[in-house]
């Protein structure tokens, strides 16, 4: 776990990083971050608290425990990965520990868009290949270089790209992954809808 | 692409913008806040120098961390103290309504806004819960968001969103008699899996939906999101109208025939266009129990624990976890599984007619020795209209332990906690390893009849063989 925390910030276009693997499918947020971790009033101690209860029933072989592991920032999960709960709290304590990617086979819909929000890309790749970087992963670690302009990922012997939607793609090139300045904008159009629905008045 | 279904036309209706990177900007009409994921999002909105832009559209209440044996303040837990404290003083300080404990409102969230008539169709609904898909029951879009979007919402009273596709579930004939809405919507994940969902709203619909009352059709909608989809939602009828009328913040007089006028042209069209349509029979559903760590794998009650190879092999990996951690042998029957804690409350299932429900099944009966029940009644109006009808009394009478509202052990963020191993027969919605507060905690998800039939039994039982 890194000491000082950084947060995202602005124009995202490249990711480089130590890759950790994380086995197993429909990996939920009570899971990545147990719902007694929620008792808090801002997010700033949850990275050492992400995986607290998978951590403690492995006895220190938990991915996130592995000595090799603790410098990594780009983090490999394999299907539906965030499912249950909407808690920011989980993305929020896995930025925290220093992930600053993720690359899977799939994402649970409202995790992925709270990883958006705080500003950790997810790409989407094949079972068959995320399996295949997990499994070269354990033989040897990989450092990967992501490029989001043009969706690739290399590395010393790997080379392949990786799948995200435009408009995602578009918004960590952009900055507008942090909506609120661009929402903002659009305040006297928002106003205009708040006068026009039918129901503002009686509800 | 779908078109003209319910989902579309509000969609279209709160859209106040395409943004630049391809999502759409929609206007949010009811923006509900508890004390979890709010203070974040009022901490950035300090950070930002920002105002809450509507205060009239967002309304709080409190319900996550609230103990359900002793409310009086301050709680013993000094950080559930602090939690509520801080949402006492955002709401003051922002001029936003407070549902606080002992108002008579209060309760979880999703329990409360309908009772109280502020969930009315046609509206937008966000809230940083993901069960927020309940208040589709009512032909609302309504869905969870993150911190970030609540304060969003807060500033700009939008949120940047892709536009969801479309599935209707369409769901013939009707439950047979001891079979719940929750042994529907079990059934629909467990049919489609609980990641099918991801992109899409669900629309359900069909004869077996329409004979559901409106808190029956919340059960269903609530659990929308335990199968992927962030948003589930159910056209309006004469059972939606007539559910609002005459609740507090429900349209009065003139309003109320103008509402009325307009909610009923709420629907989807008859030849609209969906992306996908399931179709499902209900008379086939028997009472289910999950038996594993996701809510999509369950079986009915005369049904064994699935084979390994029996599973599709996308479901084989989850499935072997799930025998390890839940101490469960393929083939084994679910019937006569043992329990140590019977829970009945929640946002899925913590409503007056689950209550009614279950103490019909416990009237004169009494919890089996050795096992810890309690019921949670899921809001203040809930618990008053219970003690009106004496439900209180039976549940008491029975060995059930009778407690405060509050969110309680569906997530286990106050003191209600499974210790050890313990296996919980619950009402909530997720059996997630752990999520019931103790990391090798088991949870069966079953309906509400189903838990108090386990409660006197001491072990999952058929709750059929105590109703008539």
């Amino acid at each position: 776990m890194k000491s000082e925390f950084n947060p995202p910030i602005g124009k995202i276009s490249q990711i480089n990083g130590k890759c950790i693997s994380l086995i197993g499918n429909d990996i939920d947020t009570d899971r990545i971050i147990p719902a007694r971790f929620l008792k808090c009033i801002d997010f700033d101690s949850l990275g050492k608290s992400v995986f607290e209860d998978d951590r403690k029933t492995l006895k220190g072989s938990h991915p996130f425990d592995l000595k090799e592991n603790q410098d990594s920032s780009i983090l490999i999960v394999n299907s539906n990965f965030g499912c249950g709960s909407s808690r920011e709290h989980a993305p929020q304590a896995l930025l925290r520990w220093g992930i600053r990617a993720i690359i899977g086979e799939s994402f649970a819909e409202i995790f992925y868009s709270n990883c958006i929000a705080i500003g950790i890309p997810c790409f989407t790749l094949t079972k068959k290949s995320i399996q295949n970087i997990q499994e070269y992963n354990i033989s040897k670690n990989l450092f990967l270089e992501i490029d989001l302009k043009n969706s690739s990922a290399i590395s010393e012997d790997l080379n392949f790209n990786l799948d995200i939607k435009e408009s995602t793609k578009k918004m960590f090139l952009s900055g507008e992954w942090d909506a609120t300045a661009t929402l903002l904008e659009n305040s006297s159009l928002v106003d205009r809808k708040f006068k026009e629905l039918p129901y503002i008045k009686f509800s | 692409m779908s078109q003209d279904t319910l989902f579309d036309k509000v969609w279209d209706l709160h859209k106040v913008s395409s943004l630049p990177g391809g999502s759409d900007q929609i206007f949010i009409g009811l923006h509900l806040i508890h004390e979890v994921t709010s203070p974040q999002a009022f901490g950035g909105l300090k950070d930002k120098n920002l105002k809450v832009k509507f205060p009239s559209r967002t309304v709080a209440t409190v319900d996550h961390i609230v103990p359900t044996d002793n409310q009086s303040r301050p709680f013993k837990d000094n950080l559930a103290e602090q939690m509520i404290g801080t949402l006492e003083k955002n709401c003051l300080q922002h001029k936003i309504r407070f549902f606080n404990i002992g108002s008579g409102n209060q309760g979880i969230v999703h329990v409360v806004a309908p009772e109280l008539g502020l969930t009315q169709p046609g509206m937008t609904i966000a809230c940083g819960d993901s069960h927020t898909s309940t208040h589709g029951a009512f032909g609302s879009i309504a869905f969870g968001i993150g911190t970030s979007q609540v304060r969003d919402v807060l500033a700009t009273q939008t949120i940047a969103m892709n536009k969801l596709k479309v599935r209707q579930i369409w769901c013939e004939n009707k439950l047979s008699h001891g079979v719940f809405a929750k042994d529907l919507v079990l059934n629909i994940i467990n049919e489609l899996g609980v990641k099918a969902g991801v992109g899409f709203a669900y629309e359900f619909a069909g004869p077996a939906i329409n004979a559901l009352s409106m808190e029956e059709r919340m059960t269903i909608c609530n659990m929308s999101i335990e199968g992927g989809a962030r948003c589930g939602y159910v056209n309006p009828d004469e059972k939606t109208f007539s559910y609002i009328k005459n609740k507090l913040c429900a349209p009065k007089n003139e309003n109320w025939d103008e509402a009325l006028l307009w909610w009923n042209s709420l629907k989807s069209d008859a030849n609209s266009i969906y992306d996908d349509v399931i179709k499902f029979d209900a008379s086939k559903v028997e009472p289910t129990v999950t038996w594993g760590i996701t809510p999509g794998q369950s079986v009915g009650i005369n049904q064994q624990i699935p084979l390994l190879e029996e599973l599709s092999p996308n479901d084989q990996f989850i499935a072997e976890e799930a025998y390890e951690y839940m101490g469960f042998k393929p083939g084994q029957s679910i019937k006569n599984t043992p329990v140590d804690v019977c829970f009945i409350g929640s946002c899925t299932n913590g409503r007056i007619s689950d209550l009614r429900v279950a103490a019909n099944v416990l009237k004169d009966k009494k919890v089996s020795k050795n096992i810890k029940a309690f019921v949670v009644p899921g809001s203040e109006k809930v618990a008053i209209a219970a003690k009106k009808e004496g439900l209180d009394k039976i549940f008491k009478d029975s060995g059930f332990q009778w407690r405060e509202p509050g969110c309680s052990m569906c997530l286990a963020m106050n003191s209600d906690k499974l210790i050890g191993n313990q296996v919980s027969a619950s009402s909530s919605n997720r059996n997630f390893k752990g999520r019931q507060g103790s990391p090798s905690g088991r949870t069966l998800l079953m309906s509400p009849a189903m838990v108090a039939a386990a409660a006197i039994n001491g072990k999952v039982s058929d709750v059929r063989e105590f109703i008539n």
